[in-house]
């Protein structure tokens, strides 16, 4: 069934509503997580054990993608400079890419995919099987005792997590370019040097801590508020992939067209 | 709507039973009690303070002379029976570790499952949970227990076990309960007092002897478990013969 052009409009600006009205309550549940987060930072071993959780746990996944993103970086970075004959240029093109760009956007979808979507399905189960509203009879707050420390470790690990992504690419793309392709290994290292500055860094560590947050923030939203059954659970990993990796990438427009 | 004047009071240090049929939101009541749920109108009351206009901080106050046991016990599956245990403790106390061992080894053995502290609640049966739960729900030494359908589930032995727990809680610890169950006969054994809510309001009130006695039509189609009755076995629908006539 095709539905009539006003219902389609009405459909358009029932969601877009909905949309707002939904951000409207993660800056809420925001803010309530920031003034619960003292209760956190009381406990560092609940801190410690979801920066080992989110951060420690996807090392593997992140060192892997890392490794293979920065050699195909080295491969299609030299066949481009290759016909400008600027072969020398690696080691700046990658490290560019990597560090301002690929670094904090792959390693956000990535902490999505693997983090973000653990910490919603337990947030969820935990809120199916009635475990934060045993929390709440026994006067503690969920949100400070279960959802704090996941944010926070979150928004620790990510940053992080995407400097070891664009060490780890960058060395990819020196294995491919240096070790097999033949550029110069002192070119490739002297010419990153000249063309990469503090700014440059500065970028992505901006992009990381803001992915971070993002990231954390909406996965601990989708876990807490997802429906209380199986399929709700469910619903709120998928959720928390898609809108991460949506609002990532408008993120990192909107950052980049600022601080170029 | 889910309730309509309703209007019950719940006397101290008694077992007060609140029966009715699923979905007559039995649960929602207990919630409001703990104030997890504000009525949109009227007032819930406990220990002298109107839960609902209470501020956080008073709420959690408040929350920690009760205990609330959990159809499903809900333990936290991260942490063992033990841990489960001394959570509240650890939360609200600054207690020695070992008078935290003390305390928590005093409610297990309470509830016969002090060999389990060290399982975690994925390993225990149903039953077990919720004598696990019912030690956690104790450990603040609360003035008021709340149970949701405590019995629902549970093999005739484990119900036994719960049953004499929540008898002997309430007696030898000076508690007031408050038990949310359909299960008419286990209720009868234990309860000092029963409420009968259906439809958003109380329909009956009484010891059990009484209710059991009672010629309302429902109270008697509930005490009895008719099948059809004032609570009709159908679910609304259009007339049986037009829709199975009237093709679709």
């Amino acid at each position: 069934m095709v539905a009539e052009p006003p219902g389609f409009f009405a459909g358009l600006f029932r969601s877009l509503v909905r949309g707002i009205a939904k951000l409207g309550a993660a800056v809420l549940f925001l803010g309530d997580i920031l003034r619960s987060s003292p209760y956190a930072l009381r406990r560092p071993r609940l801190l410690a054990e979801q920066v080992h959780n989110t951060g420690v746990l996807s090392l593997v996944i992140i060192m892997t993608s890392a490794f293979f993103v920065g050699m195909v970086l080295g491969l299609q970075g030299f066949d481009a400079l290759a016909r400008l004959r600027q072969e020398d240029l690696l080691g700046a093109v990658v490290a560019l890419t990597l560090l301002k760009e690929l670094g904090p956007v792959v390693t956000a979808l990535l902490f999505a995919g693997r983090a973000g979507t653990a910490i919603a399905s337990e947030i969820g189960l935990m809120r199916a099987t009635d475990q934060l509203s045993a929390m709440e009879v026994m006067a503690v707050n969920p949100v400070g005792r279960i959802v704090a420390p996941r944010f926070i470790g979150g928004v620790i690990a990510l940053p992080l997590l995407a400097a070891i992504f664009s060490c780890i690419g960058i060395f990819g793309a020196w294995f491919i370019g240096v070790a097999v392709l033949g550029v110069d290994n002192g070119a490739f290292w002297t010419q990153m040097q000249e063309f990469v500055s503090t700014e440059d860094v500065r970028e992505g560590v901006v992009k990381s801590i803001v992915f971070g947050i993002a990231a954390s923030l909406i996965a601990t939203f989708e876990g807490y508020n997802c429906p209380p059954t199986a399929e709700g659970v469910g619903m709120a990993t998928t959720r928390t992939v898609v809108t991460t990796a949506i609002v990532v990438l408008i993120l990192t427009y909107i950052i980049t067209a600022l601080l170029l | 709507m889910i309730f309509s004047g309703l209007d019950l009071t719940i006397p101290q240090g008694r077992i007060t039973a609140i029966m009715g049929p699923s979905g007559t939101g039995k649960t929602t009541l207990l919630r409001m009690i703990t104030g997890q749920l504000a009525p949109a109108s009227g007032d819930v009351r406990v220990a002298g303070q109107s839960v609902p206009g209470l501020p956080r901080e008073q709420l959690y106050q408040l929350r920690r002379r009760m205990g609330m046991l959990f159809q499903n016990g809900a333990l936290l599956t991260d942490l063992d029976v033990f841990e489960n245990i001394a959570f509240p403790l650890r939360e609200h106390t600054r207690l020695p570790e070992r008078l935290v061992r003390h305390v928590v080894l005093t409610k297990l053995q309470m509830v016969g499952l002090r060999g389990a502290a060290r399982l975690m609640p994925a390993e225990l049966s149903g039953g077990m949970a919720r004598r696990v739960a019912m030690a956690r729900a104790m450990v603040l030494d609360p003035e008021l227990l709340l149970y949701d359908e405590p019995f629902s589930g549970l093999d005739p032995i484990s119900l036994g076990v719960i049953l004499r727990l929540i008898r002997r809680n309430n007696d030898t610890l000076g508690l007031t309960s408050v038990v949310v169950s359909h299960d008419v006969e286990e209720i009868a054994q234990i309860a000092d007092f029963c409420y009968l809510i259906s439809g958003g309001r109380v329909v009956a009130a009484g010891t059990p002897a009484e209710l059991g006695s009672s010629d309302d039509p429902l109270v008697a189609q509930f005490m009895s478990g008719a099948a059809d009755g004032p609570v009709p076995f159908h679910y609304p629908a259009e007339d049986y013969r037009k829709e199975l006539l009237g093709g679709g």
